[in-house]
């Protein structure tokens, strides 16, 4: 029997019913009465600003009135007319940034209306159905490669496929869903959501997926373009930034997407090993993700460490309060200098920093955390970008809605530039790229 | 300390909230837990003759509700008592005594002929109850066999029945009124013709308030059909209102006496009713929505408020509006006010935009970052803007002083009072001297 003290990394930190409780829904399901006074607080607003600051600029207080007269069904439809990975976004969205951030509500007492869980009141409601709610057009003889089953990817083929269009997309791992998949808190997309919500979304019809197609390993992007009349890439980023530390390759060291990709795919949790004491090298979602689950598996202690200030995390301010509610210890403006241990990594120095004017800058003073595992989280990396295609700042450039310098293809989601790495940004670029092809083709 | 002792037509009461004809004062059960709560009074439930009504084994109630459930109305297909005559006078007999500083007034319902009125009055004076009130109001079941509103639609009929009820009983008589008619003076006037001490109302609006969507029935449905019910609660208070105010102000009818009925539900609602009109007032949808325990609330909230304002007794505060009640004739058109934004308290939801821009007078401008604010020359102070606000007090109604304009009619405003009666517009206009 393990238990939170046990040194090293190892499973059964917690007994199995804890680890399942804790990886439960974290905001459950409203009932209908509870959406009911939920919804009762919008004051569809004239030209909401939610609507405004939402990438994917879903009519929310038309859907929010639709839950008041008693019809969520019609209000998922609503939603899903912009954002056909409503659900997830209900689940993932950090919408204190976004619609909920921009609530008049939110301005004037500090208390918004609950636009995310309404959002999941309505679409879960409407996808339990297990009937899809849209109609393809009639069959154009177009073919589309999509490049990557994540958000960006499968909101372009299900625009694509409603427009008549015959939609493949090429995905390099097993399962579809990229990041909704591999890469979200499992707390926050319980019970195989994600894998259920590409499900429904196939129900359109006319859109097949390829897996274990990786672009420049299985395929090329000349030759999706040679058999396709347009190519949407949307693959996401494959790479992970290195630390560039002494001590990196030390067991018990490792990328934070790949413990939370394992995670998200281990049938049973209590199985899964974490480090007594984890540290996490990072500021940003994955980096709490990461913290957080290591908590939640059973870690006794976790450090989050970020080489700047609190403010230019990219975490956003309520999921590091979340964090830090559930026992996270986050530390600001330190940088790792090396991971020291007997083979193993044992404990995590760091230096303290100053963020100036000129930059980034190394104060001399140093500390050391204890590290029975070490998470890294400082960014992920474009990766065997095809040739052709333009790179700014690490990422394709795109003009328009996701148009690359290449005749025939479009780009959208993280793999691109422009907006936030988040799922209802990339559905966003997804669908518009969409858009833009179906323009392209039928025009 | 305000005084909330009241003395109604000769019938005093320890405060001037009296629980109405209505099931929560069927029994002496609850009409003693009333008491024990704290009511001022009770209008024991209509009796009527043996063989006793009964009412549907069905749903009885129907609702309108707010979001959270809060109920803004109710409706009824209730009867009156459905119990043996004797059983309420041994009732009603009993708590009088047990509560003789209490109010008990007993409704009453016989057919339209004097025999019965005549043969029911003797009984309930026997009781010791303070007075009757007639029930006139009834608007569904006993109203198809010829009672309660069908005979408070007919003035003839109310003054009829209440002439013979004051010709066979010493006790006080109130005539209840029901509200489905047109003109309720009529109705009161006849009451006050018959020589009633009293009128009370309103009695429930004729309603249906909901359909089944399914059953393609109206609710509360019956196997399969429904029938009009009586409306009560919230929703009502301000037809209420305005008919307490229309007797309280006619010529023929002044002085007559008002027991206000019609969504109490807090002691501001009561204050209101007094104010315009009414002596005390009853209650029953508040009573059978949260039960007895508002009393404390209607007491000290009553009482505080009139403490705050300087008023020693319920008395001073009866009909104090009344005067200001008048004909749209004769408001004054040269009162002009122009709708004001407090920009610190706008939370920008556009609300009043919206309004005012598809169904107003586009008297609202916006900026591209949410900024509101009125155009005078295009505000005709409808109040809409004010209404629709979500935040009480952001905007709000701002008199122009004497000698300013008008930028939307370019007239100076007036210090004159100036109505329609005299307004060139007029073609009745009298000349002004």
């Amino acid at each position: 029997m393990t238990s939170p003290l046990t040194p090293g990394i190892t499973a059964g930190r917690l007994a199995p019913e804890v680890i399942a409780e804790n990886f439960s829904d974290l905001h459950p399901d409203l009932d209908p009465h509870e959406a009911m006074v939920a919804a009762d607080r919008c004051y569809f607003c004239h030209d909401a600003p939610c609507v405004t600051a939402c990438p994917t600029e879903i009519d929310i207080p038309l859907f929010i009135r639709q839950i008041q007269a008693g019809q969520p069904e019609a209000a998922a439809r609503t939603i899903f007319d912009q954002n056909i990975l409503g659900g997830m976004c209900a689940r993932v969205c950090p919408t204190e940034t976004l619609c909920e951030g921009a609530c008049v509500r939110e301005i004037a007492e500090g208390k918004p209306v609950e636009i995310g869980r309404l959002q999941r009141h309505a679409t879960d409601r409407l996808m339990a159905r297990n009937s899809h709610p849209y109609a393809r057009a009639a069959a154009t003889g177009k073919r589309v490669a999509v490049v990557g089953a994540g958000p960006a990817g499968m909101a372009c083929a299900h625009r694509l496929a409603m427009h008549g269009h015959d939609v493949v997309v090429y995905e390099a791992r097993p399962k579809p869903g990229g990041l909704n998949e591999y890469g979200i808190a499992a707390y926050k997309t319980p019970s195989d959501f994600a894998q259920d919500e590409v499900e429904w979304l196939l129900g359109i019809g006319g859109i097949e997926i390829r897996h274990g197609q990786a672009l420049g390993r299985e395929i090329t992007l000349e030759a999706l373009r040679a058999e396709h009349d347009a190519v949407f890439l949307g693959m996401g980023l494959a790479g992970v930034n290195a630390l560039h530390t002494e001590g990196e390759t030390r067991e018990g060291v490792r990328d934070a997407v790949d413990f939370i990709a394992e995670l998200r795919q281990s049938s049973d949790l209590s199985k899964l090993p974490i480090g007594r004491r984890v540290v996490v090298i990072g500021g940003g979602m994955t980096a709490v993700d990461a913290a957080v689950q290591s908590r939640l598996l059973g870690a006794e202690e976790i450090h989050m460490v970020y080489r700047r200030g609190r403010e230019r995390m990219s975490a956003s301010e309520h999921e590091l309060t979340h964090a830090a509610t559930e026992g996270v210890r986050i530390v600001t403006n330190a940088q790792p200098v090396a991971i020291h241990g007997n083979g193993a990594a044992r404990e995590v120095e760091f230096e303290y920093t100053e963020d100036g004017p000129d930059g980034l800058r190394p104060l001399g003073e140093t500390f050391r955390l204890p590290a029975d595992q070490v998470f890294k989280a400082i960014g992920q990396r474009l990766e065997g970008a095809p040739e052709g295609l333009v790179i700014e700042h690490g990422k394709i450039a795109v003009t328009g809605a996701g148009r690359t310098g290449l005749d025939g293809v479009w780009a959208g989601g993280d793999c691109t530039g422009g907006g936030e790495d988040l799922t209802v940004t990339a559905v966003a670029q997804g669908r518009d790229a969409a858009e833009d092809i179906n323009a392209h083709l039928m025009g | 300390m305000a005084n909330l002792a009241t003395d109604f037509i000769g019938i005093r009461s320890p405060n001037p909230f009296w629980l109405a004809s209505a099931p929560p004062t069927d029994k002496e059960y609850n009409v003693t837990r009333a008491f024990r709560a704290g009511w001022g009074g009770v209008v024991w439930k209509t009796l009527g003759f043996d063989p006793h009504i009964v009412n549907v084994n069905g749903p009885r109630y129907g609702a309108v509700w707010g979001a959270d459930r809060r109920l803004l109305g109710l409706n009824n297909i209730e009867l009156i008592t459905d119990r043996p005559l004797e059983v309420n006078l041994r009732e009603i007999k009993k708590v009088k005594r047990d509560w003789p500083d209490r109010a008990v007034v007993v409704s009453l319902m016989v057919p339209c002929d004097e025999a019965s009125w005549k043969t029911i009055l003797p009984m309930v004076e026997e009781t010791g109850a303070d007075g009757v009130e007639l029930n006139f109001g009834c608007p569904h079941g006993m109203s198809e066999r010829g009672m309660g509103s069908a005979v408070g639609q007919v003035p003839e009929y109310i003054e009829m029945v209440t002439r013979w009820c004051k010709a066979h009983t010493r006790m006080p008589v109130i005539v209840k009124l029901t509200p489905n008619i047109t003109d309720i003076r009529h109705p009161a006037r006849a009451a006050h013709a018959g020589g009633a001490d009293a009128v009370s109302l309103i009695n429930t609006v004729s309603s249906i308030t909901s359909v089944d969507l399914d059953l393609m029935a109206p609710e509360p449905t019956i196997d399969g059909k429904g029938t009009h019910g009586g409306y009560c609660g919230p929703a009502v208070k301000p037809i209420a209102l305005n008919m307490v105010a229309e007797i309280a102000r006619d010529p023929e009818t002044a002085g007559l006496p008002i027991s206000g009925i019609g969504g109490v539900t807090t002691w501001r609602d009561a204050a209101e009713f007094l104010a315009l009109g009414a002596g005390n007032v009853q209650v029953c949808t508040a009573a059978m929505t949260y039960g007895f325990g508002i009393i404390k609330e209607l007491t000290a909230g009553l009482s505080l408020w009139m403490d705050e304002k300087g008023y020693g007794a319920v008395s001073d505060v009866v009909g104090r509006a009344v005067p200001n009640v008048t004909d749209w004739q004769h408001l004054n058109l040269n009162y002009v006010t122009k709708a004001r934004i407090d920009q610190d308290l706008c939370i920008k939801c556009g609300r009043c935009y919206a309004a005012c821009e598809d169904t107003s007078h586009q008297a609202i401008s916006m900026t591209e970052d949410r900024v509101f604010d009125v155009i005078d020359a295009e505000c005709v102070a409808c109040n809409l803007c004010v209404n629709v606000c979500p935040v009480e007090g952001c905007i709000t109604m701002e008199r122009l002083p004497t000698g300013a304009v008008d930028e939307r009619t370019g007239q100076t405003v007036s210090a004159e009072h100036g109505d329609w009666k005299t307004h060139p517009n007029n073609p009745m206009a009298a000349a002004a001297e």
